[in-house]
């Protein structure tokens, strides 16, 4: 007789009925469900979306190169180098983001104009919400990513950098080809977890007045005070992208792993062997 | 004898912090020789291998690969440091096969193989591709091309690892204990490799545990023990009666 999963039954009830007494809460609460589905693709909120994911894909990128530059530095034998990224660290993930996004925003207060010599033009021009929101996500997520970086070098055996050497690359090609390569086995998980709450983090930009998709929703309840309604259609949004991220997350990990997860195959064949060794 | 000699160490020091580890290695291998370094372990016979292609830096002494002082170079009547890019020249010439093998395990067998010619030496990669299948197939592994080094045994990893070397058309190939991460049954394919290329002329240094094959295939055995070269000669004569009672104590441990 198979084993009974009791636990599982019970559980499970429980999970439903708990569900079931949200979904009738909710239900009664005078949200007009049909509200959400009318604003779900209105063309402001669509247009704040679009916003949403360009500073978020931005951020990110920003992030990446700066944490890599960053995470390089740090590991630098130079200690000038590695001090100045050190302290960067410190500075852009000890100030929290809404603070930072601020600041970049309120930067003409105390510098009216910006540039080099000759070259000044009106700080209020060039940082629009977006320049501000990207220097203050992209910078904040840098300092992290600059950490995430250099775990993934650590985790890279000293033996394929000594391989790598013994074959006569340079410093740079051991970098781009061997070390990064396999530390990205091991940056990109919390790499997509760091997507994900750039992503969220990016509603905090609303304050500095970024079009993005909160602050769409902002602006029509505003309007016609379907304050829940307009706040469940930026979360089903929120997490429909972020959904998408985790499918892409899913397929970039299988391609970096590649190499690696064959190992199930290797182990099969020493169990084999030992059992061999066994019998003689 | 007058071969050309490729390595020659004189008086060759190096410390790990406080730890002396060389303590004035001297010795020369020539053209087409295999040098078989057996010792004790912590002996210093791989630090030594490491030191002359440069994985570790001579701390005093010298050491002369053909005719370039290894790690420095004369500037105004002064000895200067190498910089990495001139290191990474110096190198070029000198195979390396490691213990724990290796390999990059995010290429594939003719992947790890392509790397060096490719990258390093700016071949194209049909010539590179040629090459290096050539390579594999030389060392008994033509089915095994796009294999991931996870997919293989530690006996065809290290024959990888081997060809990898080789396709850097190195003039002296260094073996670090090359057998002593195996199963004992794979030992035999990889010294088959090693012995292959012996007779094509090679001039090897191999740090070994393997009292076969430093009988059948070396040219001279070295003898180390804290940091020095305790004895060498031709491999029989120091297997048969040797000399020093350091070496004596140590082979009757190791031929049991």
């Amino acid at each position: 007789m198979p084993l009974r999963h009791y636990g599982r039954w019970i559980s499970a009830a429980v999970v439903l009925t708990l569900i079931a007494l949200l979904g009738m809460a909710f239900a009664r609460g005078g949200i007009e469900w049909s509200v959400v589905g009318h604003y779900l693709t209105a063309g402001a909120i669509l247009h704040g979306l679009g916003n949403t994911v360009m500073i978020t894909l931005c951020s990110m990128a920003l992030a990446i190169v700066l944490g890599v530059v960053v995470a390089l530095m740090r590991m630098s034998a130079n200690p000038v180098t590695s001090t100045v990224a050190f302290g960067y660290i410190w500075l852009f993930r000890g100030v929290p983001v809404l603070l930072q996004l601020l600041i970049w925003y309120n930067l003409a207060l105390v510098f009216p104009t910006i540039g080099f010599g000759d070259f000044q033009t009106r700080t209020i021009d060039v940082m629009t919400p977006f320049m501000a929101a990207l220097l203050g996500l992209g910078i904040n997520m840098s300092a992290y990513t600059a950490e995430l970086v250099r775990a993934g070098i650590l985790s890279v055996d000293r033996g394929q950098i000594e391989a790598a050497q013994a074959i006569s690359l340079t410093p740079g090609q051991i970098r781009r080809r061997v070390v990064l390569p396999q530390a990205m086995r091991v940056i990109l998980p919390p790499l997509g977890n760091e997507f994900i709450s750039t992503l969220k983090m990016s509603s905090l930009a609303a304050v500095i007045s970024y079009g993005e998709i909160l602050e769409s929703a902002e602006f029509i309840y505003y309007a016609n005070n379907r304050v829940i309604e307009l706040l469940i259609v930026a979360a089903i949004w929120y997490l429909a992208v972020v959904s998408v991220l985790s499918v892409v997350q899913h397929f970039v990990e299988r391609r970096v792993g590649r190499g690696f997860q064959h190992s199930v195959k290797r182990t099969g064949r020493s169990l084999g062997r030992s059992g061999k060794g066994d019998a003689a | 004898m007058n071969r050309t000699t490729v390595v020659r160490a004189i008086e060759v020091h190096k410390s790990f912090g406080p730890v002396h580890v060389l303590r004035g290695v001297s010795l020369e291998v020539h053209a087409g020789e295999v040098l078989c370094l057996m010792g004790p372990s912590g002996s210093g016979k791989s630090t030594f291998l490491r030191c002359i292609n440069q994985l570790e830096r001579v701390d005093d002494g010298e050491l002369w690969v053909r005719d370039e002082l290894v790690g420095y170079r004369l500037h105004r009547g002064r000895l200067r440091e190498l910089t990495e890019r001139e290191i990474t020249r110096q190198r070029r010439g000198i195979g390396m096969v490691f213990q724990r093998f290796n390999l990059f395990p995010h290429m594939t067998a003719l992947g790890n193989v392509v790397e060096g010619p490719l990258r390093a030496l700016g071949h194209n990669r049909a010539d590179a591709l040629a090459a290096a299948r050539s390579l594999l197939d030389r060392v008994g592994l033509s089915d095994k091309y796009d294999a991931y080094p996870a997919q293989l045994s530690g006996g065809q990893q290290q024959r990888v690892a081997i060809a990898r070397a080789l396709a850097m058309q190195p003039h002296l190939m260094l073996f670090d204990e090359p057998t002593s991460a195996l199963d004992p049954e794979l030992v035999g394919e990889v010294l088959d490799v090693m012995k292959a290329l012996a007779a094509e002329g090679m001039t090897m240094v191999v740090v070994t545990h393997e009292v076969g094959f430093a009988r059948e295939v070396g040219d001279t055995l070295v003898f180390m023990d804290g940091g020095v070269v305790v004895e060498s000669g031709p491999p029989a004569e120091v297997l048969s009666t040797p000399q020093h009672p350091r070496t004596r104590e140590f082979l009757s441990r190791v031929l049991g």
